[in-house]
């Protein structure tokens, strides 16, 4: 009682000297916006492994490319004004907008995008995007707005790519603690563990920021984010992790849910060039045998979408393949006995420590024990799933989540992790990747997703939700998140 | 006096040395590889050996924490692997949370503690000695994650008298805020600690009250309050101070999960990110000096020990 009391007496006292609050009659374009999310980045160069954070807080704020990746999934053209492209597909010309100026005051020309391109296929890339990259064979910059690509064999996506390539000032020093970009924002301090600040840039060459800055708020813990949310302390949050905070702002006046598109996918991912994975029927099987609707539900309640293969319905190519290896226990007891598994087998699912994927684990190990198979969960960090699954492919199965959209082409690759190897979805993916249109392209991959869901390539139990929780004060945000982007110069708060 | 520090010192410095070894070897043990914090999935397996190679990682190990040794001798912490940044920097940025979180909680878990551990053990024959003894002991058994939410509960999201989180941007710059932010996590440490404290002095003072001395200044006439004063606190203080120098120690443990509830940007949080990314400078710079401090705390324990009680220094002399 008595320390009650003194914790009461001490908290009263002190509350006393608050803070006041912003002023709340300023204008919008005056106003600094309050972002509250759990990616702080590593440090602020994506090649040399800022990590996800990077991409949330600096693309297209601080950071531009040739072209951008829109919240709808579009690639539109930005720092490049048009460009041309040869008959056979090979080469690339681009010429830059004029008056582009760094936040530093030096002019953006086309030796600084060529630059910026070769830091990402530079040896030490830490880049995900250098593979991606291969196909340039040299870049030739004419004259200072002029850049030429010539690649060593057609890329439909090449343009995609370069959405994902920040244009950068690589005189402007170690790029991992500062920034210089020709975004509407310019780097304000960062305050590691805590805040990172972005401030309206005035030189900016496009339409400015319809407010006067940005500051992100990190959070490594769900419950204080969202507690930051409910007091005021941020006005939105970026992408919620956990649905068991939505309770608390449906419903109520003062903020808005956002129920936007997503490209994550939870995989249960095979070993395929091991047994049992190797055999298609018990791929089929434990496919078939798993309900994915009842997970979606028990993880995300009435949130989340059920997908058919890896393509998320934000990509050019996607076809409702849900009906493809659909929930089925009696065909997979069936499936597992054409196999020759008709008493079961024992594997092991090598299950990342954190949420979701120890939830799923156990329920894939009961759904997996009605035909008979037997699960043991083998729980790792997400460290050791680097090394253990990614590099040395040691294991049966693994739950993992793949975040990227456009990424159903890993399918193509036996060499990436999960060892799927089919020559025709190979060369399909290739074929796709040097069409001459993008009609050609969607309608090879199309052939190619159907492929891999008819051999469960992997089972792909759910689409994440993208849940972005915002007070109702905010307008001009951006609610699908693709590709971990979050464009804040159109945040109006009111 | 002096034989007593200088031994005490070269006590204190060997085992600094022993806990960076056992620092060093213990995080080599773990299974892991900070080149893997840093590569995305998509990354190709000659990105995975060039990384390797630029963080150092693939040198020999003896190599390693001789590079290691040398730089702490000469007071530099190196840089972390994955921010690239000074660890001393960042250490001493956020120095400012830890401290001040950690000194204000342990001087109110003491004021808190001792008046009412003295009344549980004074007043054991009342019915609120042992009601007092019972509330510590489940005070000892609450987490201090749970106390922290409790109180975010009340105070921030009900009552909105305090923020639930977070840390003013310009830090100390505003002072009020900064206050602000640290008087719930002050208080859910001190709460916590205070449980385990109290129990202590209740114990000390019970020893003492019953001890022959107190008889005998109460027979030479002292009244009870004025006896236990002159005679009772200083004796009763000697166990309680070396309980205190290691919850001091706890305490900055405490303040690892309780900075993690409050997302505050101290040392706990630079800690914790470092593990999950062995980032090997950044937990070995933090482990180092928070070893540093325990150790120096200690120090100071057994010194004010002897400043209370020199009996003690001539027992050890002898």
């Amino acid at each position: 009682m008595k320390k009650a009391i003194a914790a009461l007496a001490l908290a009263g006292m002190l509350a006393a000297c608050s803070s006041g609050g912003e002023a709340t009659n300023a204008s919008p374009e005056q106003k600094i916006i309050q972002v509250g999310s759990v990616y702080e980045p590593q440090n602020l160069d994506n090649t040399a492994g800022g990590g996800q954070g990077v991409t949330e807080a600096l693309s297209g704020n601080v950071y531009e490319g040739l072209f951008k990746l829109t919240d709808d999934g579009k690639v539109e053209p930005l720092l490049a004004k048009d460009q041309k492209v040869s008959d056979d597909g090979l080469t690339y010309t681009f010429t830059l907008q004029p008056n582009v100026k760094f936040h530093s005051g030096k002019a953006l020309t086309s030796a600084d995008v060529k630059a910026s391109v070769e830091r990402v296929t530079a040896e030490n890339s830490k880049s995900a995007r250098k593979s991606n990259l291969a196909v340039i064979k040299s870049i030739a910059t004419p004259d200072d707005t002029t850049i030429e690509f010539t690649l060593s064999s057609r890329s439909i996506s090449f343009v995609y790519n370069l959405s994902y390539i920040s244009v950068v000032n690589t005189a402007a020093g170690e790029l991992t603690t500062t920034a210089d970009g020709t975004g509407p924002y310019k780097l304000g301090e960062w305050k590691r563990g805590s805040t990172l600040a972005l401030t309206k840039f005035d030189g900016y060459w496009g339409t400015a920021a319809k407010n006067a800055g940005v500051v992100f708020h990190y959070f490594t813990d769900a419950t204080a984010l969202n507690n930051a949310l409910l007091t005021g302390a941020v006005d939105i949050v970026t992408s919620e992790q956990s649905p068991d905070a939505l309770a608390q702002f449906d419903g109520n006046a003062d903020f808005k849910v956002n129920d936007g598109k997503s490209t994550t996918k939870l995989l249960l991912a095979f070993n395929d060039k091991v047994a049992p994975f190797d055999n298609v029927k018990v791929r089929q099987a434990v496919s078939q045998a798993i309900d994915d609707q009842k997970l979606l539900t028990s993880v995300w309640g009435e949130y989340g979408t059920l997908i058919g293969s890896m393509v998320p319905p934000t990509d050019p190519w996607y076809e409702d393949l849900t009906a493809v290896n659909a929930y089925n226990v009696e065909n997979a007891k069936k499936l597992l006995a054409d196999a020759g598994f008709a008493g079961g087998f024992t594997f092991s699912l090598d299950t990342p420590s954190y949420d979701p994927h120890p939830t799923a684990a156990t329920f894939i190990k009961t759904e997996l024990a009605k035909v008979g198979v037997t699960v043991n969960i083998n729980t790792i960090t997400a460290d050791e799933w680097y090394t253990k699954v990614y590099q040395k492919r040691d294991f049966a199965a693994t739950l993992q989540e793949h975040v990227n959209d456009r990424d159903v082409v890993w399918y193509g690759n036996p060499d990436f992790y999960w060892g799927y190897d089919n020559k025709q979805v190979t060369d399909l993916v290739n074929k796709a990747e040097q069409a001459a249109t993008a009609d050609e392209q969607t309608t090879l991959l199309q052939q190619a997703n159907k492929i891999i869901a008819e051999e469960a390539a992997s089972d792909w139990l759910y689409l994440y939700p993208q849940i972005v929780v915002a007070s109702s004060k905010l307008s001009g945000y951006p609610v699908n998140g693709l590709n971990a982007q979050f464009f804040a110069y159109g945040i109006v708060k009111s | 006096m002096i034989r007593y520090l200088l031994r005490r010192t070269a006590i204190l410095l060997g085992s600094l040395f022993l806990a960076a070894v056992a620092l060093f070897v213990l995080l080599r043990l773990l299974p892991g590889d900070p080149a893997n914090a840093l590569l995305p999935v998509g990354a190709t397996a000659e990105q995975i050996e060039a990384a390797r190679r630029e963080l150092g990682t693939d040198a020999p190990l003896l190599s390693q924490f001789l590079t290691w040794l040398h730089d702490v001798a000469t007071l530099d912490l190196g840089h972390s692997l994955i921010s690239t940044l000074p660890v001393g920097d960042e250490i001493a940025g956020r120095l400012p949370v830890t401290v001040p979180l950690t000194l204000a909680a342990f001087v109110l878990a003491v004021l808190i503690a001792v008046p009412v551990g003295v009344l549980a053990a004074a007043r054991a024959d009342r019915w609120y000695g042992p009601v007092i003894n019972a509330v510590a002991q489940l005070g000892i058994a609450v987490p201090a994650f749970w106390v922290g939410l409790l109180l975010v509960t009340v105070f921030a999201l009900n009552l909105r008298l305090l923020p639930a989180g977070g840390f003013p941007t310009d830090g100390w710059g505003d002072p009020a805020a900064a206050v602000e932010a640290l008087i719930l996590p002050v208080v859910t440490i001190a709460l916590v600690m205070s449980a385990s404290l109290i129990r202590y002095v209740r114990a000390a003072t019970l020893d003492v009250l019953n001890a022959d001395f107190l008889r005998t200044a109460r027979a030479l006439g002292a009244g009870p309050v004025e006896a236990f004063l002159r005679h009772g606190l200083r004796n009763a203080a000697v166990p309680v101070i070396a309980v205190l120098a290691m919850e001091l120690a706890t305490t900055f443990l405490g303040a690892v999960v309780v900075e993690s509830v409050f997302t505050l940007p101290g040392l706990g949080g630079m800690l914790t990110k470092g593990i999950s990314q062995h980032d090997y400078p950044v937990i070995q710079g933090v482990m180092l000096v928070s070893t540093a401090t325990v150790l120096v705390v200690g120090f100071l324990g057994d010194l004010a020990q002897r400043l209370v009680d020199p009996r003690l220094l001539h027992r050890a002399a002898s």
